[in-house]
């Protein structure tokens, strides 16, 4: 497993890979902002907690399409199919991979771009704290996505508009524990809300992911 | 099961041979249709014609027998594909995958009529023809469910390949569809008002509105029957003649 996630993590920093893609995306949402809504600072300080984490989430689906296909590609998806470690094992640690290499940067980088939309104060840490806990779900359910559509070509509009919908409750959260954050209100619940969702999906979405997984290699 | 597996008897089960379903649902189509259309007739000319106007919405609030049933049947769409999608992968009934796939865009449909039938309602009630209230933001959502399933039946040649994988979307997609609905709930407080139809009576509509609504409803519920029925039979057909054809060319072949 830790081989594999090596792996994952090696292909994706290296030139080429991908990585930085995603960070780029964020970065350029966040700056543009801005320009399209004008530049009031209490209106970007109202918005900014929905903005980055819309920018975030964006970002993500901007890489998922490379999350399976190029192993599906280049045969390597059919090695860890029939591989000792189980499936499930495999999908989690892509998933892991895909985390590390596309929503910790993001989690990382968003509170530099809330300076720069005027995220009031108390708005960072629970902005840290709501990306941290959120992005690995949109990393798994994105894992379902890609497994779903891998065997199809051109299958990136089709991942966007399956995964769409999967994202809603994810975001409702999420951003709701940074905006109520950002103005000093009590967010334990969307937090613990939050908290649920990633670990169920956590918990029981590989399952889903490696039986998709299994049909599309049949 | 106290069954004996010779037991060929009129079982559930035995409507898995597309045989016997193409057979049954044959004859019952033309009933349903006549049922259908003649319970929709009855139910919105009586809604339409026969019903005082409410009063403090006028006559909007005749939109109710189209806006109701066509909400009520979107949810329940999805979950007989639920139902139908689940039997597919455990007991590998083709034509219970074929259902499924039959009944989505019917489920499209309703999720369309009340989605546009509220807009039209919301605009004199509300003043706006949409909100961000709950319930519609779910319906909006349901939509996107369905435009996602019916784009990857639509993309996967292989047919038992898209039948497995739209099975398993529509699993996950039901509970996050769950999951979103009491998203939106806790996110947004709306304008909607509750629930129109419930057992308790206390919250419900008036008996005037109240007894067309009903017939309006069976009119929808049966109508839906009678499409998903006619659409899976169409399903059948049509891999039927995709074996035939893979036959024929397959003889060439041998031939050669």
């Amino acid at each position: 497993m830790i081989a594999l996630l090596l792996r994952d993590l090696r292909l994706a920093f290296r030139a080429g890979g991908g990585f930085g893609l995603g960070l780029a995306f964020f970065l350029i949402v966040t700056v543009l902002v801005p320009f399209s809504v004008g530049p009031q600072s209490d209106l970007l300080a109202t918005i900014a907690p929905g903005v980055l984490w819309l920018g975030a989430l964006l970002a993500c689906l901007l890489s998922l399409d490379r999350l399976l296909a190029l192993d599906w590609e280049d045969g390597s998806l059919d090695l860890l199919a029939t591989a000792p470690l189980p499936l499930e094992a495999t999908v989690s640690v892509k998933a892991l991979a895909h985390w590390i290499t596309t929503g910790l940067p993001l989690v990382l980088a968003a509170p530099v771009l809330g300076v720069l939309l005027n995220l009031p104060g108390p708005g960072f840490s629970w902005l840290l704290v709501s990306l941290l806990l959120g992005t690995p779900a949109l990393s798994v359910i994105g894992t379902f996505g890609a497994a779903l559509t891998v065997g199809l070509k051109r299958g990136g509009l089709l991942l966007s508009l399956l995964v769409l919908p999967l994202y809603v409750p994810t975001l409702i959260f999420g951003a709701e524990v940074a905006r109520r954050g950002a103005v000093g209100m009590e967010t334990s619940t969307p937090l613990l809300l939050l908290a649920g969702i990633t670990a169920g999906a956590v918990a029981l979405l590989p399952f889903a992911s490696a039986a998709v997984l299994r049909v599309n290699l049949r | 099961m106290p069954m004996s597996r010779t037991d060929k008897a009129n079982t559930f089960w035995s409507y898995a041979n597309p045989k016997k379903f193409l057979a049954t649902t044959e004859r019952m189509l033309p009933v349903l249709w006549v049922l259908a259309f003649a319970c929709l007739a009855i139910g919105l000319v009586w809604g339409f014609f026969f019903t005082p106007d409410d009063y403090r919405q006028g006559s909007t609030v005749k939109i109710i027998y189209l806006h109701v049933p066509s909400a009520l049947m979107a949810i329940n769409t999805w979950l007989m594909m639920l139902v139908t999608s689940l039997i597919w992968l455990i007991r590998r009934h083709h034509v219970s995958a074929l259902a499924a796939r039959a009944a989505a865009p019917v489920g499209i449909a309703f999720t369309l009529i009340a989605l546009v039938t509220g807009a039209i309602w919301g605009q004199p009630m509300w003043g706006t023809w949409w909100a961000w209230d709950p319930r519609l933001t779910s319906f909006l959502i349901l939509f996107l469910f369905y435009l996602g399933y019916v784009a990857l039946w639509e993309a996967i040649d292989d047919p038992d390949t898209a039948a497995d994988l739209t099975s398993v979307l529509c699993l996950v997609g039901s509970v996050f569809a769950l999951l979103s609905r009491y998203a939106v709930n806790f996110w947004n407080q709306g304008l909607h008002q509750g629930a129109s139809l419930s057992l308790d009576k206390e919250t419900n509509v008036a008996d005037v509105f109240y007894q067309p609504l009903l017939v309006a409803i069976a009119g929808f519920v049966l109508l839906f029957v009678a499409l998903v029925f006619y659409r899976t039979g169409t399903e059948i057909r049509a891999r039927r003649i995709k074996a035939l054809l893979a036959r024929e060319r397959a003889q060439e072949g041998m031939g050669r």
